[in-house]
C-alpha cells in the first residue's frame, strides 16, 4: 500500500497526519502536534460522548444487570434467573408474545404492502403527484394523541364514522376496539394510517430509480402489468424492500403507543397486551424493574438477529 | 421529462388508455383525499359542533351548529397555552442541544478524525441496534438518579434535552454530509490559519444548510410527537407536553372541546410540514433509510 518511492520522512508524515486539516504552522514536535490535534478533536466530541455515556451506553449495560437483580426499597440484590422465572410464569407472558406476533404479521400485511402499492400507484400517475405525496405524509406529522383519539372516535360503535361507511356498503356494523377478535386489527389499521407516509415516500424514491428500458424489454417479451411488477419492479427495489421489511419487523415488535392510547394497553380480554406494554406494566405499575429488564432482554435477543441482518444489508447497499 | 414507468406511453396515448387513465386518476385522488384528509377534516369540523351534533348519527359534513368557542374553551380549560409553551421549550431546547453537540461530534468524526474516532462512532451506531423500548426502563432509572452527578432530572427539561442528543442517526446523517465536503476546501482554510472551530463556522456550516434543515425539522418533530418518554419523565401536570397533557385530561372534557384541542395541538407540526415539505421529503429519501 505504501509506494516504495516515498522518502522516509514523507512516509512518516503521511502516517501521522492522516488528515492534514490543521497543521498550519509547523511548530513543536510531531508528537505535540498530534496531541493538540487530538485534544481539539476530542473537545468537539465530548458533549455528544457524555450524553451517549449517560443516556445510552450506561443504560445498555444497566439493562443487562437489572435483569438479574432485584430492587427492594433501594436495596439491590442479585437474584440470578429469578426475574426470568417471574416473567415466564406470568399468565400474560405468552399472550403478550402472541399478540405482538399477531400485530407484526398484520402490520406486515397492511403496513408493508399498502405503502408499496400506494407508491406504485402514485408513480404511475402523470398528474397530481405532489398533492398525493403530501396527503400520504400528512398523518405522519400529527401528534400521536391526535391521530389515536381521532381513530377512537372513528371506531366508536355508536356514532363512529367507520360503521357509518360500513352501513353505506351494506356491511354489518362492528365493535372494533371492543371486540377481542377485531381489536388488534383495529389497532393495526390506525397504526398503518399514522405511520405509512415515510415508507411510501422511500418506496417512491426507489421506484423512480428503475430504468425505463427494463419495462420496455419486459413488454417486448409480452409481459402484462402484474408480470412487470413481479419481474421488474420488485427485483429492482429488492434491497430497499428487504431493508424496510426488517425495519418494520423491528419497529412493530416494539409497538406500545398505539395500543396504549387506543385500548388502554391491555384491550378487551387482554387482546392488545403487547410485550412492551407488559414491560411498561412491570416497571411503572408494579415497580418490578428486574422483571421489566428480564423481559426487555428477551425482546432484545429476539430482535438482535433482525438488527444484525439490517446492518449487514444496509452496508451492502452503501457499496 | 419523466422517465418511463410500468405503463407504456403508447398505451396511455390510445383513446381507451386515456379514458382509463383519467378514471383511475379520479378514483385515486378521491380515495386518497377521503382516507387521508377525511379524518382530519372530521377533526377540524367537529371542533365547531355542539355536544349533540358531534355524536349524532349520521354525522353532518358541515357543522350545523357553529360553536367556535369550543376552541377558546379548550384553550382555557386544558391550559393549552402552557402545554404549548412547554412543548416549544422542550422542542427548541432539544434542537439547540442536538445542533451543538451532534454537529460538533459529526464534524470531529468526519474531518478532525481523533484517535478512537472509529470506535466511538461504532459505539454510537451500536445504539441503533438496541430496541429503543428496551432501554426505556434503565434510561428512566438513570434520569431518576444520574450517576456521578447524583441528580434527579425528573420534571426538568434536561430529561428531554440530554437524551435527545444521543441520536446516532442524526450524527450519521451529518457525518455522511460532512464527508462529502472536499478536503481541499478545509485544507485551504487551515493554510490561512483558521482554527477548526473557525473552519466549522465559516465553511462547513454554510455548505451544510440543507442537511442542518432536515436534522432540525426531525429534531423538533421528534419531541413534538414523542409520548412515552415525556409521560414518564414529566409527571408534573404543569410541566407536561401537549401529547401527555391532552391525554391525561382527555376523559374530563366534553368531546367537542377535546377535538378542538386536538386540532390546535396538530396545527404546529402540520404548518412546519407544509412550509418545509420539500426539505423533509428530500431528507427522508436521501438518508432516511440507512441507519
Amino acid at each position: 500500500m505504501s509506494a516504495p518511492s516515498l522518502t522516509p520522512s514523507k512516509a512518516a508524515s503521511a502516517r501521522h497526519a492522516q488528515p492534514p486539516v490543521d497543521g498550519p504552522p509547523r511548530r513543536g514536535g510531531a508528537f505535540g502536534r498530534s496531541l493538540k490535534r487530538n485534544l481539539t478533536a476530542h473537545g468537539f466530541l465530548i458533549g455528544a460522548v457524555l450524553c451517549f455515556a449517560f443516556f445510552s451506553w450506561y443504560p445498555m449495560v444497566r439493562e443487562f444487570f437489572l435483569a438479574f437483580q432485584k430492587t427492594d426499597q433501594g436495596e439491590v440484590s442479585w437474584v440470578g434467573l429469578e426475574n426470568l422465572e417471574t416473567v415466564f410464569n406470568d399468565p400474560a407472558f405468552w399472550q403478550a408474545w402472541r399478540n405482538t406476533a399477531l400485530f407484526t404479521v398484520l402490520a406486515l400485511v397492511l403496513g408493508f404492502a399498502v405503502p408499496f402499492v400506494v407508491a406504485i400507484v402514485i408513480n404511475e400517475l402523470r398528474h397530481g403527484k405532489g398533492y398525493l405525496r403530501l396527503l400520504v405524509y400528512l398523518p405522519v406529522m400529527l401528534p400521536p394523541v391526535a391521530s389515536v383519539l381521532l381513530f377512537k372516535y372513528l371506531y366508536d360503535p355508536g356514532y363512529g364514522m367507520l360503521n357509518e361507511v360500513f352501513g353505506f356498503f351494506g356491511l354489518p356494523e362492528q365493535q372494533w376496539l371492543q371486540d377481542p377478535d377485531l381489536s388488534m386489527l383495529s389497532v393495526v389499521i390506525a397504526s398503518t394510517w399514522m405511520n405509512m407516509g415515510g415508507a411510501a415516500l422511500i418506496y417512491l424514491a426507489a421506484l423512480q430509480g428503475i430504468p425505463g428500458e427494463l419495462y420496455e424489454a419486459a413488454e417486448l417479451d409480452g409481459a402484462g402489468l402484474l408480470r412487470k411488477i413481479w419481474h421488474v419492479t420488485i427485483p429492482q427495489t429488492r434491497l430497499i424492500l428487504s431493508l424496510m421489511l426488517l425495519m418494520q419487523i423491528i419497529a412493530t415488535m416494539q409497538v406500545f403507543v398505539e395500543p396504549f392510547l387506543l385500548t388502554g394497553g391491555a384491550g378487551p380480554e387482554g387482546s392488545t397486551t403487547t410485550v412492551v406494554y407488559l414491560i411498561y406494566q412491570y416497571a411503572f405499575n408494579f415497580n418490578n424493574y428486574g422483571a421489566a429488564a428480564a423481559l426487555g432482554l428477551l425482546l432484545l435477543v429476539l430482535l438482535a438477529g433482525f438488527s444484525a441482518a439490517y446492518v449487514k444489508l444496509s452496508r451492502a447497499e452503501d457499496e | 421529462m419523466s422517465t418511463r414507468t410500468l405503463i407504456s406511453p403508447a398505451q396511455l396515448a390510445r383513446p381507451r388508455g386515456k379514458a382509463l387513465y383519467w378514471v383511475v386518476f379520479g378514483l385515486v385522488v378521491a380515495l386518497f383525499t377521503v382516507v387521508f384528509l377525511g379524518p382530519m377534516y372530521w377533526m377540524v369540523s367537529s371542533g365547531f359542533k355542539d355536544t349533540q351534533e358531534v355524536v349524532q348519527t349520521p354525522p353532518t359534513l358541515v357543522p350545523e351548529s357553529f360553536q367556535p368557542d369550543n376552541y377558546s374553551q379548550a384553550w382555557n380549560v386544558m391550559d393549552l397555552a402552557s402545554l404549548l409553551g412547554n412543548t416549544l421549550f422542550y422542542a427548541f431546547g432539544a434542537l439547540a442541544f442536538q445542533l451543538v453537540f451532534d454537529v460538533a461530534a459529526a464534524y470531529s468524526l468526519s474531518k478532525l478524525r481523533p484517535v478512537f474516532g472509529k470506535a466511538i462512532l461504532g459505539l454510537m451506531l451500536a445504539t441503533l441496534m438496541i430496541p429503543a423500548t428496551v432501554l426505556v426502563v434503565p434510561q428512566y432509572l438513570t434520569v431518576l438518579d444520574v450517576p456521578i452527578f447524583e441528580r434527579n432530572l425528573l420534571n426538568t427539561p434536561w430529561a428531554i434535552w440530554l437524551p435527545s442528543v444521543t441520536n446516532a442517526f442524526n450524527i450519521f446523517l451529518l457525518k455522511r454530509f460532512f464527508d462529502s465536503i472536499p478536503r481541499e476546501l478545509l485544507d485551504a482554510a487551515s493554510m490561512d490559519g483558521a482554527s477548526p472551530m473557525r473552519t466549522l463556522r465559516s465553511i462547513v456550516l454554510p455548505i451544510s444548510r440543507p442537511i442542518l434543515g432536515v436534522v432540525s425539522i426531525f429534531a423538533i418533530v421528534g419531541v413534538w410527537k414523542d409520548f412515552l418518554w415525556p409521560m414518564l419523565t414529566l409527571p408534573d401536570p404543569s410541566k407536561q407536553t401537549l401529547n401527555v397533557g391532552i391525554y391525561s385530561l382527555s376523559n374530563g372534557v366534553p368531546m367537542n372541546v377535546l377535538i378542538a384541542a386536538l386540532t390546535m395541538a396538530s396545527l404546529p407540526t402540520l404548518v412546519i410540514f407544509l412550509i418545509f415539505q420539500r426539505n423533509i421529503m428530500s431528507g427522508l429519501t436521501a438518508g432516511g433509510l440507512k441507519g
